[in-house]
């Protein structure tokens, strides 16, 4: 593929843009800012959540299947105005990106994930585990997600699952 | 002292001769639960175990639960499905670890017994005991018979790919289990089509396992709890409905065609959840296509007691079994399925679909929320009770949603087989 580098030609200033990305992710979902969570993908961008057992089996469905930024946006509008849950505070910590892929302006990298629930007078609980597995592209604004895939080895939902992981 | 001055009742018991009234007690208390165990999920009553298309080649297996005990489904080298307990009837090991695969054969770790894939018992090791200088040591005594030491098999039953079993062998057909009336809204989703399973959603909702039932025998709510349900129409007081119970009232189909949403101001007006100006940016999420087989209705989603939902709501169907684990608490495990004969477009519809509903979805989401809180307080104050009037306190089918008959139907049965009569 023309254009195409290998994962150790990576340049520097495009990894460190690239770890940028993951922390400031991190930083809009724990933070409630839950309109900022579209801007990091691209308008035909994909987010996806799905538990293990369906991603290793190769069955289709997610727990949330969103298939633009679009549609983003309005699980951003559910999670805001529309959904009666329980309100609670989640941390991610997310581990440092493994750069997979690099074609031309594409780079596949994927990160492991923990997150952290605690709800109001409750105790904090590791509520969903995972690894995110990504495509970024480099766009006019910065690198932004073609597709996020979180897939959860928190199979069993501690009830419901409300914010963006 | 009567109840009602008692915070935690001694004797309790349901008064009163209706079943509008259902008493926190009978969500919190661990003897009842244990009793309902035993009658509802043990005795009398086809449980839900899963669909023929999650098993369909010879040997494949794939765990499920009956109430609180762990079975397998598994299609033997007949091809014939069975439903076997994950206990060994040696020392009662749990022995199937994985979620689901293919075997010849069933293996108990501990102690190397194997069973057939009907759950005979083929061999036992040391059975004629070990030769050893001269002498046998130990071995079974002589009138130990393989024959009777097979794993528990359940009586099961298949129609149309779905599949149930009971430990009981002496339960009724389930086709007279469900009666002709629900059995018409089974047949109408599975008619015989193959299936295809899109894969799997499992969340644990820390509430009574018979708030769930009633959360889907409760066509009060939807319109008002979900704003999805409300603002699009898909389901509120003014879209045409039909309540329908079996003879006896345990199982009920709620059968709805949407309406056209928008405001009407009797159902809307003062509705927290209904959002005027709402819009969708990505109209995917509710690309709804009707379907020939619906015949008519948008929506009817099916309880099936006391162990099963059957979800059709627009192009999104899907299985929701119920396990409970205690009585605070069930895991409730969605499959959601496609059919054979669907296009591509079908299948992607389906799965966008599928956004609304499961533990984060946009409609689904709140009802497990809502189920924790009920229980939060039922575990305060057991003497108190809940109110079940809407729509009068009988438990006749109805024509419109408003109202809890469907509920109030299925504690009229609950106290008939529980021996909580007036």
């Amino acid at each position: 593929m023309s254009g195409a580098r290998t994962v150790g030609e990576l340049d520097f200033a495009t990894y460190f843009s690239l770890l940028n990305l993951y922390a400031d992710y991190a930083v809009v979902v724990d933070s409630a800012d839950w309109a900022r969570w579209p801007e990091f993908f691209t308008e035909d961008g994909r987010y996806r959540l799905q538990p293990r057992e369906n991603y290793e089996q190769g069955l289709p469905l997610c727990l949330l299947a969103l298939e633009s930024q679009a549609m983003i946006r309005d699980r951003v509008f559910g999670v805001k105005e529309t959904m009666y849950h329980d309100p609670y505070y989640q941390r991610h910590i997310v581990g440092t990106p493994r750069v997979l892929a690099v074609e031309g302006e594409r780079i596949l990298a994927e990160a492991n994930y923990a997150v952290i629930r605690t709800k109001l007078d409750g105790e904090s609980t590791v509520f969903n585990a995972g690894f995110y597995r990504d495509e970024i592209v480099t766009t006019p604004g910065g690198l932004r997600f073609a597709s996020r895939l979180c897939v959860y080895d928190s199979e069993m939902i501690a009830n419901s699952l409300i914010y963006p992981i | 002292m009567d109840d009602a001055s008692r915070v935690f009742p001694r004797d309790p018991h349901w008064r009163g001769p209706d079943s509008s009234r259902v008493p926190f007690w009978a969500y919190t208390r661990d003897d009842l639960y244990r009793e309902e165990l035993e009658r509802f999920f043990y005795k009398g009553h086809w449980c839900y175990i899963g669909l023929e298309a999650e098993v369909p080649n010879p040997g494949d297996f794939r765990r499920s639960a009956v109430g609180e005990r762990s079975v397998i489904l598994v299609r033997d080298m007949d091809g014939a499905i069975n439903v076997v307990e994950n206990v060994c009837s040696h020392r009662g090991v749990r022995f199937c670890r994985e979620r689901h695969g293919n075997r010849k054969d069933f293996l108990c770790p501990y102690h190397q017994w194997n069973f057939d894939l009907k759950g005979n018992l083929q061999g036992v090791p040391f059975r004629r005991g070990v030769k050893q200088d001269g002498k046998v040591n130990g071995g079974m005594p002589s009138d130990f018979r393989v024959e009777d030491h097979g794993l528990t098999k359940l009586k099961v039953a298949v129609r149309n790919g779905v599949v149930f079993a009971s430990f009981d062998h002496d339960v009724e057909p389930l086709e007279d289990f469900l009666g002709p009336v629900i059995l018409r809204y089974f047949d109408r989703v599975f008619d015989g089509r193959g299936l295809k399973v899109l894969g799997y959603r499992r969340q644990r909702i820390p509430g009574n396992w018979k708030l769930m039932q009633e959360n889907i025998k409760d066509p009060y709510h939807p319109g008002l709890l979900h704003t999805w349900f409300s603002t699009f129409g898909l389901w509120r007081a003014d879209n045409r409905s039909e309540l329908k119970m079996d003879a006896r009232h345990r199982h009920a189909a709620m059968i709805s065609t949407r309406g056209t949403g928008g405001k009407v101001a009797e159902v809307v007006s003062g509705v927290d959840s209904f959002k005027e100006h709402m819009q969708l940016n990505d109209p995917r999420l509710l690309d709804i296509v009707p379907e020939p087989w619906w015949g008519g209705p948008t929506a009817v989603m099916t309880t099936i007691f006391p162990s099963l939902i059957i979800q059709q709501q627009v192009n999104s169907v899907s299985m929701r079994h119920i396990q409970p684990n205690g009585h605070g608490s069930f895991d409730f495990v969605w499959t959601h399925f496609a059919f054979d004969d669907d296009d591509e477009a079908m299948v992607q519809r389906r799965l966008i679909q599928a956004n609304l509903f499961g533990p984060a979805g946009f409609v689904s989401a709140d009802d497990g929320e809502v189920i924790e809180w009920s229980q939060e307080s039922f575990e305060q104050k057991p003497y108190h009770r809940t109110l079940l009037e809407m729509g009068g306190r009988d438990t006749e089918d109805a024509d419109h949603m408003v109202t809890e008959t469907l509920i109030r139907g299925m504690y009229a049965y609950w106290r008939e087989v529980m021996g909580e009569t007036a």
